[in-house]
C-alpha cells in the first residue's frame, strides 16, 4: 500500500528515532526503575518496621513480683494477695492499656531454654509475670514504680523501650539508606536522559540546523525531543518496575516475619501481598516519575544546546 | 526590506587568535520587491552575506535590518519568526535525508503551524509546478542533483516568503528549467518578495537585467 503523503501521526521531522534508541535508552531506565523500585520497597518496608516496634515492642512493660501469694503490705479490711494488688494497681492507671498475669504454663515455657523442657513443678520460688501492654509508648512509670513498691516491696518494672528505641533507630536509618539510594537513583535517571539527549543532539545536529533555519523556535525542537525522551522513559519505566514485581513479592515472603510478628499463613491471599500498602501506590507513580524526568531533562538539555546556534 | 550599515562579519579562527574578517563595511538596501544578482569570483563572501541575511550568523559589526526588524537587537522568538519569512535555496539543497520530497517542502509550512489539508493542497501542486508530481514519496537520495535542486527551490518558495535568497539556484538545472526558475524568481518580485540570487552564471545574469551585488574580496564594488 502506497504511503499516504499527509502527514503521519508522531511525524519524524528530526529523525529522532534514528538517534534517541528504543532499545538503550529504554533499557537503562528501566535498570533505573528497578532500583528505584527495590529502594522504595526498603523505605517503606523500614518505615512499617520502626512504626511496628515502636507501637508494638516499646509499648510493652513487663512486671515482677516476688511472692506473688504473700499479703499485700496495708491489706486493709480487704486483704488480697500482693499479685492481685499489683495488678489492681496496674488497672486502675489510665496510662496502662491492658495487664495480664502470666499463667503458670506461660511461665514454664518462657523458663524452658534455661531449666529444660522438664515440666516438674520447681520448687523455686518464682515471681509472678505480668504483661503490661501501654496507652501511650512514651508514657512514663515512675510514679507507677513507686506505688507497686509500696503495695508489694521488691516488684520490678522492665521496660523494653529501650531496646524498642534501637531497633527503631536501626529501623529509621535503614529508611535514610532507602530514600538516599532513591535520590541517586533519580539522579542517575537525570544524568541517563541527560547524555542520551545530548549524544542524539549531536547526531541529528544537520536536521536541527536545517530545522533552525526554516524557523523553528527553540520550543519547537525541544518539544519533539523530550516527547521521544518522555515515551522512552516511560516504557523503560513501566518494565523495570513490572520487573521488580516478583522480586519484590518474593522478598516480603521472606521477610514477612520480621514486619509482622504474626505472620499471615497466606501472604498473598491478603491485598496488599505482603508489601507495604503505600509501595502500591508508589509503584504505579514510578513510570509517571521517570516520564516526568524524561520530559524536564530533556527540555532543559535541548534548550540549552541550542543556545550555541544563532 | 533589507538594509546594510557598514556591516562586517568576522569568524572565529581557528584555534586561539584574532577573528577573521570576511566581509567589510558592506554598506546598501533593497527595497521590498527588489531583485539583485550577488556576483562575484569564488571566496569573495557571497555565501557569507547570504548567511547574515538568512541569520545562520549576525554582523560582527554594523547594523543590519531585515523586513524591519533589527538583527542586533531582535530577541531570539523574534529571529525565528523572521526565518519563516525567509526563503532559502542552498548550494547543497539541505534536504533532510529521512523525509520524502512531500514531507521536505511541506516541513516549512509545519513549523509555521498550518493544517494539513491546505499543506497537502499547496504542497502537491508545487511539486507539480517543478515537475515532481510522480516523486511526492521519494526520499532525496533516490532523486537526481537537478531533481533534489528543484525540491530545495519547492521548499523555498511553499511559505510565499517576503525574502527569497538562493545560493546557485540553477547550477544542476538545464538551461529550459533555469529560465522557468528565474521566470518564477521574477514573478515573486513582482508580486512583493524580495529576491537576492548569488551566481557564477554570466549568461543568465545578461538574460535578465536587474541591479547586481559585486563583492570583492569581502568589499562591495558596486
Amino acid at each position: 500500500m502506497a504511503r499516504s503523503p499527509l502527514r503521519p501521526r508522531g511525524f519524524d521531522d528530526l529523525g529522532l528515532q534514528r538517534a534517541l534508541s528504543d532499545r538503550l535508552l529504554p533499557f537503562l531506565v528501566a535498570a533505573m526503575a528497578f532500583l528505584a523500585a527495590l529502594a522504595l520497597a526498603g523505605f517503606f518496608a523500614a518505615a512499617q518496621l520502626a512504626r511496628h516496634w515502636q507501637q508494638g515492642a516499646a509499648a510493652s512493660v513487663t512486671v515482677q513480683v516476688p511472692a506473688p501469694s504473700a499479703p499485700a503490705a496495708g491489706a486493709g479490711a480487704a486483704p488480697a494477695t500482693r499479685l492481685k494488688r499489683v495488678l489492681a494497681l496496674l488497672r486502675k492507671d489510665p496510662a496502662i492499656a491492658s495487664a495480664r498475669a502470666l499463667s503458670a504454663a506461660e511461665l514454664n515455657a518462657l523458663l524452658r531454654p534455661w531449666l529444660g523442657a522438664e515440666s516438674r513443678p520447681l520448687a523455686l520460688p518464682l515471681p509472678a509475670v505480668i504483661a503490661v501492654s501501654l496507652a501511650q509508648p512514651t508514657a512514663s512509670l515512675a510514679g507507677l514504680g513507686a506505688a507497686l513498691g509500696k503495695a508489694a516491696p521488691g516488684t520490678l518494672i522492665e521496660s523494653h523501650g529501650v531496646w524498642a528505641g534501637r531497633l527503631t533507630a536501626l529501623a529509621e536509618s535503614l529508611q535514610a539508606s532507602a530514600a538516599v539510594a532513591l535520590l541517586v537513583v533519580t539522579a542517575v535517571a537525570v544524568a541517563v536522559v541527560a547524555v542520551a539527549t545530548r549524544s542524539g543532539l549531536a547526531t541529528r545536529r544537520e536536521a536541527i540546523e536545517i530545522v533552525h533555519g526554516l524557523g523553528a523556535t527553540d520550543r519547537y525542537i525541544a518539544a519533539r525531543f523530550a516527547a521521544r525522551a518522555t515515551r522512552l522513559a516511560l516504557l523503560g519505566a513501566i518494565a523495570g518496575a513490572a520487573a521488580s514485581l516478583p522480586v519484590l513479592l518474593t522478598l516480603a515472603r521472606v521477610a514477612a516475619p520480621f514486619g509482622r510478628l504474626e505472620a499471615p499463613a497466606a501472604p498473598l491471599a491478603i491485598p496488599t501481598a505482603g508489601l507495604p500498602p503505600l509501595l502500591w501506590l508508589a509503584l504505579p507513580l514510578l513510570p509517571l516519575a521517570a516520564a516526568v524526568i524524561g520530559y524536564v531533562t530533556a527540555q532543559v538539555t535541548v534548550h540549552s544546546w541550542l543556545r550555541r546556534l544563532p | 526590506m533589507v538594509r546594510f550599515e557598514q556591516v562586517g562579519l568576522s569568524y572565529p579562527a581557528h584555534g586561539p587568535g584574532p577573528l577573521a574578517p570576511v566581509l567589510y563595511d558592506l554598506s546598501f538596501s533593497v527595497p521590498e520587491g527588489g531583485f539583485r544578482w550577488l556576483v562575484g569570483a569564488s571566496g569573495a563572501g557571497k555565501t557569507s552575506l547570504l548567511r547574515l541575511m538568512y541569520l545562520a550568523v549576525r554582523p560582527s559589526t554594523g547594523r543590519l535590518s531585515l523586513l524591519e526588524v533589527d538583527i542586533g537587537s531582535a530577541r531570539r522568538r523574534q529571529l525565528a519568526g523572521l526565518r519563516r519569512r525567509i526563503g532559502v535555496v542552498y548550494q547543497d539543497f539541505r534536504l533532510l535525508p529521512h523525509l520524502s520530497a512531500f514531507d521536505n517542502v511541506a516541513l516549512p509550512l509545519r513549523i509555521d503551524g498550518r493544517s494539513e489539508g491546505q499543506i497537502r493542497a499547496d504542497v502537491v501542486e508545487m511539486l507539480r509546478w517543478v515537475g515532481l508530481s510522480g516523486k511526492l514519496d521519494s526520499p532525496p537520495e533516490t532523486l537526481s542533483g537537478g531533481e533534489q535542486q528543484r525540491v530545495a527551490i519547492a521548499r523555498a518558495v511553499i511559505a510565499r516568503p517576503r525574502l527569497l535568497l538562493a545560493d546557485e539556484p540553477t547550477g544542476n538545472l538545464d538551461e529550459v528549467q533555469a529560465e522557468r526558475l528565474l521566470r518564477l524568481l521574477q514573478e515573486l518580485s513582482r508580486l512583493g518578495t524580495t529576491v537576492i540570487v548569488a551566481t557564477h552564471n554570466r549568461g543568465l545574469v545578461s538574460r535578465h537585467d536587474a541591479p547586481s551585488l559585486r563583492l570583492d574580496h569581502g568589499r562591495l564594488v558596486c
